[in-house]
């Protein structure tokens, strides 16, 4: 298990999850949770997803997540849980 | 499980506040290095730190990427070079071809400055160190990437005055040297008292002889997030203020621990310290002298800017202390004029002068960092001021540096541009009375007394 937070933020348009969910897929990766918010008018969603079993590493996903991110218009990213956890929880 | 309003905190830190890790130093001891053949002491510094360091670079990069926080500068810090060199070395140019092949090697790795061409003189000089010390302006005027520090005086011995004296002049020749460059070499120069063995932070940063082999030590930074954090308690007591810069340094803290582990797993070097100084750059918003401001000073300078920076760097230190396994380094808020562009307006508006920035000196870390003063200030006068700071290090038991650069052809009201992290900086005004007098006496300031605090 290599847990990943991918967080998607921007515009809110037809098919972001879809599009997402649908490269996760395809790179055999799995999610665990997601949850979805608007903050300030903005469409804001994290998924927490298992990367363990994708063959790429976590700086290509990163990677191409950003570049996906950019055809559909928002910002995509993709970060070892981590940083999250040590900074939020002792 | 970590909830999205977690994750938009941490994102909005990295994109809007500046929060990053400012630097992975590795740390690699040069001391297995050492011979009496100059030509075999080159090859083996530059093939040891091509050796231990080559993989530094992209890791730092790789972990940037994995954890999405930016990871400034990668860094190296290696034993003082009086230290390897001083069996080789007969003259000062055979120290600068040491100063050279460090530059070859930093080009090599990839790191953007590697610190240790320096020397500890704290009660004496070898002959050795003298001559590394009178290498430094030609080292800093031929290198790009070597930092240089001088350890003058501690606690436990004293200050050396004679040290002082020869640093006042040597500063004044780096100027010189690099004149061309708006004596740009001199930022690459600090003058300490009580130097930390430990630094990863440049261009203070070497690898002391206390040390393992390799190690790897990590700077955080954040100002921004601090001065943003700060933003929600506007008007509150004090009591409030403090609890939020803890909690906001311990956030900071544990990013950079965190970095700092990985990277050490990684490169299979062992984790020294985490340093938890608030270390600003000239960008918008990533500035030590607006939290001051944000506590509720008008500008930095003002009255009340000595007790607001002591119960800043009180805090940060007290939230990070609890966040790191080891903590070390210089581990406080840095007041670098240049790098902050806060400082640099307070300058400009006449509300910050280098007395006001000496006393600052005397509740954080460092010292009188990246000011630039006219360049026809007198070798005396360098040396006076190094000799006051070296005295507030000496008897206050803390770190304290000098890193001035006297810009040669330039004067008071006039500005110098160093680019990229170094900024820019108004030249400021230096007190015209001489200590000739006092800096000529030379010998050395004896180690104060340990009690009678007062």
């Amino acid at each position: 298990m290599k847990k990943t937070i991918i967080t998607v933020v921007g515009n809110d348009t037809v098919g972001i999850i879809a599009k997402v969910c649908t490269y996760l897929a395809d790179n055999r990766v799995n999610i665990l949770d997601i949850s979805q918010t608007i903050v300030q008018g903005y469409f804001n969603m994290m998924m927490v997803a298992d990367t363990g079993a994708s063959e790429k590493d976590t700086g290509t996903l990163s990677e191409e997540l950003s570049a996906l991110g950019d055809e559909i218009g928002v910002v995509i990213r993709c970060q070892h849980e981590d940083i999250f956890n040590k900074m939020h929880r002792i | 499980m970590i909830n999205i309003f977690e994750v938009n905190e941490t994102n909005k830190m990295i994109e809007q506040e500046n929060l990053d890790v400012r630097t992975i130093t590795m740390g690699i001891s040069l001391l297995d290095c050492i011979d009496s053949d100059l030509e075999k002491v080159n090859q083996k510094i530059y093939n040891k730190i091509t050796t231990c360091a080559k993989d530094l670079v992209s890791t730092g990069d790789k972990i940037a990427t994995e954890y999405g926080i930016p990871i400034v500068n990668k860094r190296i810090s290696v034993t003082p070079i009086a230290l390897v060199g001083g069996a080789a070395c007969r003259t000062p140019e055979d120290f600068v071809t040491i100063a050279k092949t460090l530059d070859r090697a930093a080009h090599t790795v990839g790191v953007n400055f590697i610190g240790g061409y320096s020397a500890l003189v704290s009660k004496g000089m070898t002959p050795a160190e003298e001559l590394l010390i009178n290498s430094i302006p030609q080292a800093l005027a031929q290198t790009e990437r070597v930092c240089s520090s001088v350890n003058v005086g501690s606690t436990r011995t004293g200050i050396n005055m004679d040290a002082v004296k020869l640093m006042g002049e040597i500063i004044l020749k780096t100027a010189e040297a690099t004149k061309e460059q708006d004596s740009l070499g001199c930022a690459k120069l600090v003058v300490f008292c009580n130097a930390p063995d430990d630094n990863p932070f440049m261009a203070g940063a070497f690898h002391g002889v206390t040390e393992a082999d390799t190690i790897i030590n990590v700077g955080v930074s954040g100002p921004g997030v601090v001065k943003t954090a700060l933003e929600k308690v506007r008007g509150k007591d004090f009591e409030t203020l403090c609890e939020m810069i803890k909690r906001t340094a311990f956030k900071v803290t544990r990013v950079g621990q965190l970095v700092a582990l990985e990277a050490s797993k990684r490169l299979g070097v062992k984790f020294g310290i985490v340093d938890l100084s608030l270390a600003p750059t000239p960008a918008v918003g990533d500035s030590v002298a607006e939290i001051l401001e944000e506590i509720g000073l008008e500008r930095v300078g003002a009255p009340g800017t000595t007790a607001a920076l002591a119960l800043l760097n009180d805090q940060v230190k007290k939230g990070g202390v609890m966040a790191s396994t080891a903590v070390g380094g210089l581990s406080g808020a840095f007041i670098p004029v240049s790098e902050d562009q806060g400082m640099i307006d307070a300058v400009n508006a006449g509300a910050l002068g280098i007395e006001k920035l000496e006393a600052m000196t005397c509740v954080c870390s460092v010292g009188l960092d990246m000011i630039a003063i006219p360049g026809d200030t007198k070798a005396s006068t360098i040396s006076g001021i190094i000799a006051d700071e070296a005295a507030i290090g000496m008897i206050n038991q803390k770190t304290t540096a000098v890193r001035l650069i006297p810009v040669i052809g330039k004067g008071v009201g006039e500005t110098v541009e160093f680019g990229g992290l170094l900024g820019y900086a108004p030249i400021m005004p230096v007190n015209q009375f001489s200590c000739d007098a006092f800096v000529q006496r030379g010998g050395r300031i004896p180690a104060p007394i340990h009690s009678f605090k007062n």
